[in-house]
C-alpha cells in the first residue's frame, strides 16, 4: 500500500512539476505569469484533443501517438505564453492582470474545447492511454502509475536547472529576469529572452496537464480539476526556491498531500481512525503546507532564495 | 607629437519629444587622454554619452571610431567598437558574483567557465592595481567594489574607449584619489577616457581636457592646464555666479534637540543606528555626512517620528515655551501636535515627499487639509501658497496644477523644499535637497537654508558632497555603519579627515573596533 501511495503521489507530482518547471523559466525571465492554471487546462486540451483525432483517424503506432500528443500540447500551451509575451513585453500590461486573464481564458478555451457549444462537439474524455505507459506499457505492473510523462518531467527539469545554472544561455536570462536594465546594456536582447523564455516555460507547463490526464492512476476527476493543480504548480515555484531540481522533490512531496485525503485512512488500522482521518480536513493539506511553506521561506537568509528582482516588472528600455 | 584620434563626433543632434537634448555637438577624443565632459545636470551629458555606448541613436549627425564612420545602435555595437560605459547606476545584478557579471552578455563562442573568467579577471585587476575577489557577491561589496567591477567588466570586453559617468559622486575622496590612479593608469597605456562630472577640482586634477556643454550644446573644449574652476563656471552657466557659499556666523545658539544613546534595528534584526548621540543647535545648521546607507534616512526618520527606537531618547526643547518633550516613540501626528514642528525632506523625493500624479496644489494641501473644518476642501489658501513658491523660488511650470511628476528632478526638490520651509519650522531636516539639481538650484537651495538659520532654525543637512558640507555647515557629524564616528567643527575639518571618519568602521573589523575602545577606556581610567 506505501508502495502504491508513493507511486501515486509521484505519478500525481509530475503534473506540478511541469507546471513548477515552466514557471520558473518564465519566472527567470521577470515574468510573473498567473496563467500557468490556464496554460496546464490549455496543454491539456491540445494534447486531447490531437490524439482524439489521431485516433478516430486510425493511428495506432505507440510512438507517434506519444510524440505528436505532447507536441500539440506544447504547442497550444507555447501559443498561450505568445499571447502573454505580447502582452506584457511588447504593450507592457501589467503582468498579474495579464496572467490571471489567461487563466480564465485558458480554463474557458479548455472547456469550449472539451465539451463544445453543441451536441455532438465535444470530444470524449480519454483515459491515460496504454502508449503512454511506454516502455512499461503492462497496465498491471508495479511500475503502471510512470509512464513516459513521469520520465519527460524529471529529464527537463533536470535539463532546466542545468541550462539556468551551469550555461551562458541560463546566465544570461536569469540576468534579465534580475535586472533587465543591466541585461539590455551588456547586449543581451532582452525582448527575445523574454518571449522565448515565456513561450518555452508555458510549453512545458502545458505538458503538465497532459501529464494529468494521461499517468494517473485512474482516479482522475477529469480536465476541470487541472486548474486547482495549476494554482500549486505556482507555489511549488516558491517551496523550490527558483530551483527546478529542487522541485523534483517538492513535487512528489505535494502529489502525495494531494492525495493524502484518499490514501491515508486505508493505510490506518482501526474502522474508526479511518473514518475521523477521512474527514475532508486531509483534502487541505496541501493548501495548508503551502501557507507554510510560504511563511517559513519568506524568512529567506541569503539572497540567492529571494525571487529574481525583476518579477513582475516590466522593462521599458527609454524610461529613465 | 601627432595623437591619433580615438573618437570623434560631428553635429550629434538628439531630441526627446520636443525637448533638445544634444544640438549639433562636435567632440573629438584622443588615444591615451582623459577627456572631461562638464556640465550642469540636464545639460546632456549622459544622453550624449549613452548615444555612444548605444542606449540611445542619435537623430543626426556623425560618430567617427579610429577615423572611420561607425553606426551604433545598440550597445553590443559598442562594444564591437572597444567603447565601454561605467553608468551612473550601476549595471550589475545583485546576486550574481563579480566574474559572472563581469562575462555578462559576452559570447565569444569559447566554453562558458567560470574558472577562465576568474583567471582573467584576477589578471585585468593586477595589471591596472585593483583589488577585487572574482567570487564575491556583488550584494556583499562595498560601491566603490562595485565600481571597480563596472571597470573591469568594461576592460573585460576590451574596450580602448572608456566613458565614466559621474565616477565620484558616490566614493569617499580616498577611493576617490585610488580611482584617479587607476584612471592615470589605463590612459599611460593608452587608452582613451571620457569622465563625466559637475566636481570642478576633480576636472581640474584628472583630466587633459575639458570639453563644456550647456543646454544640449557644446560650448568649447580647452587643455585642462590653461584654465581655472571660475572660468570653467562661466562656461558652464552661462554667466559668472559666485562659488562661495555663505557661512553667517549662528546666533545665540540653543540647544534645539538632543539625541541621546538612540538604537535602532530593521526588520531583518541587523542594527542601523548604534548608540546615536548629538546636540542640534537653533540657528545652527547641522551637516550629517557618511557613506550611503550608513544609517542617515533611519535617523532622520527616528526624529520625525516615523521609525520605532529600541532605546533611547530624543529631547526637543521648545522655543515657544521652554518646555522639553521627548519625542521618542511619538506619531508624526502627535509631534505635531505637540507643537513640535519637524519639516522633512525625505531622500526619495517622489517617494515620501510628494504624489507625482497630484498637482502643486495638492501636494500643498497634503502639509495642511487638517486645518480646514467643513467637510469640503479649502483650495485657496494652498493655490496662494503654490503660487507663492512657484515664483520665489522660481520653479519651471507651466502652471500651478501641474502633477509634480511632469516637472524635472530639480523643480520636483524645490516644490518639496518650499513647502516644508513654509510650514515655518522650529527643526528642519533636509536629506540630500540638492541630489540632482544643478549649480544654479543648489545654491537657491543652500540660501533658503541659510535664510532658515538666520531665523533660528535648527537646520539638519544630510549631505553627499563634502565640499558642501565643510563650506555651508557650522558642525559635521561623520556616520559609518549606523555609529557615530567624529563630531568635527566644520569651520576647522578638512574633507580627508570627514572621509576617513566617514570609513573607519567599516574597514576596521568588529573586534579590532572594540579592543580600540577598550583600550581607550583602559587609557581614560588609567
Amino acid at each position: 500500500m506505501i508502495f502504491d501511495y508513493i507511486l501515486n503521489a509521484i505519478a500525481l507530482g509530475m503534473t506540478f512539476l511541469y507546471g513548477s518547471t515552466g514557471e520558473i523559466i518564465t519566472e527567470k525571465a521577470g515574468h510573473l505569469n498567473l496563467g500557468i492554471p490556464g496554460v496546464m487546462c490549455v496543454g491539456a486540451a491540445g494534447g486531447c484533443a490531437a490524439l482524439h483525432y489521431m485516433i478516430v483517424g486510425g493511428v495506432t503506432n505507440g510512438v507517434l501517438l506519444v510524440v505528436i500528443g505532447i507536441l500539440a500540447a506544447f504547442l497550444a500551451a507555447a501559443l498561450m505564453g505568445l499571447i502573454f509575451s505580447f502582452l506584457a513585453v511588447t504593450l507592457h500590461a501589467n503582468q498579474n492582470v495579464t496572467g490571471l486573464a489567461m487563466t480564465t481564458f485558458g480554463v474557458g478555451l479548455m472547456k469550449y474545447i472539451m465539451f463544445g457549444l453543441k451536441e455532438g462537439t465535444s470530444i470524449p474524455y480519454l483515459k491515460a492511454l496504454d502508449a503512454f505507459r511506454f516502455p512499461f506499457s503492462s497496465s498491471n505492473s508495479a511500475l503502471k502509475y510512470c509512464g513516459v510523462m513521469v520520465f519527460l518531467a524529471i529529464i527537463i527539469a533536470l535539463v532546466v536547472s542545468f541550462v539556468l545554472f551551469k550555461t551562458r544561455v541560463g546566465l544570461h536570462l536569469r540576468a534579465v529576469g534580475e535586472n533587465p536594465a543591466t541585461a539590455d546594456a551588456a547586449g543581451i536582447n532582452v525582448t527575445l529572452y523574454k518571449y522565448v523564455a515565456t513561450c518555452v516555460g508555458c510549453g512545458i507547463a502545458g505538458l503538465g496537464g497532459l501529464c494529468y490526464i494521461m499517468d494517473y492512476s485512474g482516479s482522475r476527476e477529469g480536465y476541470l480539476s487541472i486548474e486547482a493543480l495549476g494554482w500549486l504548480a505556482v507555489a511549488l515555484v516558491i517551496f523550490a526556491l527558483w530551483r527546478p531540481h529542487i522541485s523534483i522533490l517538492g513535487s512528489v512531496i505535494f502529489g502525495a498531500l494531494f492525495i493524502a485525503g484518499s490514501f491515508i485512512p486505508t493505510l490506518l488500522p482501526f474502522k474508526i481512525l479511518q473514518t475521523m482521518a477521512a474527514a475532508p480536513l486531509l483534502k487541505m493539506l496541501p493548501y495548508v503546507v503551502t501557507i507554510i511553506v510560504l511563511i517559513v521561506t519568506s524568512i529567506r537568509d541569503k539572497k540567492e532564495n529571494y525571487p529574481p528582482a525583476g518579477l513582475g516588472l516590466n522593462y521599458y528600455r527609454e524610461e529613465r | 607629437m601627432e595623437r591619433s584620434v580615438a573618437l570623434e563626433l560631428r553635429g550629434v543632434t538628439k531630441t526627446f519629444g520636443k525637448v533638445i537634448a544634444n544640438n549639433n555637438v562636435d567632440l573629438t577624443v584622443y588615444a591615451g587622454e582623459i577627456l572631461s565632459i562638464l556640465g550642469e545636470n540636464g545639460c546632456g551629458k549622459t544622453t550624449l554619452m549613452n548615444m555612444i555606448s548605444g542606449i540611445y541613436f542619435p537623430d543626426r549627425g556623425h560618430m567617427f571610431v579610429k577615423g572611420e564612420e561607425v553606426v551604433i545602435r545598440s550597445p553590443k555595437d559598442a562594444f564591437d567598437h572597444k567603447i565601454g560605459m561605467i553608468h551612473q547606476h550601476f549595471k550589475l545584478v545583485d546576486v550574481f558574483s563579480a566574474s559572472e557579471n563581469i562575462v555578462l552578455g559576452i559570447d565569444d563562442g569559447n566554453k562558458y567557465s567560470l574558472k577562465d573568467v576568474n583567471n582573467r579577471v584576477l589578471e585585468i585587476s593586477e595589471r591596472y592595481g585593483f583589488n577585487i575577489d572574482p567570487k564575491k557577491k556583488i550584494y556583499e561589496m562595498s560601491v566603490s567594489e562595485k565600481q571597480t567591477v563596472e571597470i573591469i567588466k568594461v576592460l573585460y570586453r576590451g574596450a580602448d574607449i572608456l566613458i565614466l559617468d559621474e565616477p565620484t559622486a558616490v566614493l569617499t575622496p580616498q577611493e576617490t584619489e585610488r580611482l584617479f590612479n587607476v584612471l592615470r593608469r589605463m590612459r599611460d597605456d593608452g587608452k582613451a577616457i571620457i569622465i563625466i562630472t559637475h566636481k570642478l577640482h576633480e576636472v581640474l586634477s584628472v583630466s587633459d581636457r575639458v570639453a563644456v556643454l550647456r543646454r544640449g550644446e557644446h560650448i568649447a573644449t580647452v587643455e585642462t592646464a590653461g584654465t581655472n574652476e571660475s572660468e570653467l563656471t562661466e562656461m558652464m552657466v552661462g554667466k559668472k555666479i559666485s562659488l562661495n557659499i555663505e557661512r553667517p556666523e549662528p546666533k545665540e545658539p540653543k540647544d534645539r534637540l538632543i539625541v541621546k544613546n538612540v538604537n535602532c534595528t530593521n526588520s531583518d534584526g541587523i542594527k542601523i543606528l548604534d548608540n546615536i548621540s548629538f546636540t542640534a543647535r537653533s540657528g545652527e545648521i547641522l551637516g550629517i555626512a557618511g557613506i550611503a546607507g550608513s544609517g542617515q534616512r533611519e535617523l532622520l526618520e527616528s526624529i520625525a517620528g516615523l521609525q520605532h527606537l529600541d532605546s533611547g531618547e530624543i529631547m526637543y526643547h521648545n522655543p515657544k515655551n521652554d518646555e522639553e518633550v521627548n519625542l521618542r516613540d511619538r506619531t508624526p501626528l502627535q509631534i505635531r501636535d505637540l507643537g513640535v514642528r519637524l519639516s522633512f525632506v525625505p531622500e526619495d523625493r517622489l517617494g515620501m515627499g510628494l504624489v507625482g500624479n497630484m498637482d502643486i496644489i495638492d501636494n500643498m494641501m497634503l502639509r495642511s487639509y487638517k486645518k480646514g473644518h467643513s467637510m469640503f476642501l479649502n483650495r485657496k489658501a494652498p493655490k496662494n501658497l503654490a503660487k507663492e513658491i512657484i515664483e520665489s523660488l522660481e520653479i519651471a511650470t507651466p502652471n500651478a496644477t501641474t502633477p509634480v511628476r511632469r516637472l524635472s528632478g530639480g523643480n520636483v526638490q524645490k516644490v518639496l523644499v518650499g513647502r516644508e520651509i513654509a510650514s515655518a519650522p522650529s527643526v528642519l531636516m533636509a536629506a540630500y535637497p540638492v541630489r540632482g539639481l544643478d549649480i544654479g538650484s543648489s545654491y537657491t537651495i543652500y540660501k533658503l537654508l541659510n535664510e532658515q538659520k538666520a531665523r533660528g532654525v535648527a537646520v539638519i543637512f544630510v549631505g553627499e558632497d563634502l565640499d558642501v558640507l565643510v563650506e555651508l555647515c557650522d558642525k559635521i557629524i561623520v556616520l559609518a555603519s549606523g555609529k557615530v564616528t567624529g563630531i568635527v567643527d566644520a569651520r576647522t575639518t578638512t574633507k580627508e579627515e570627514i572621509g576617513l571618519l566617514m570609513t573607519k568602521s567599516t574597514s576596521v573589523s568588529e573586534d579590532a573596533l572594540k579592543t580600540e575602545n577598550s583600550a581607550k577606556e583602559d587609557g581614560c581610567n588609567g
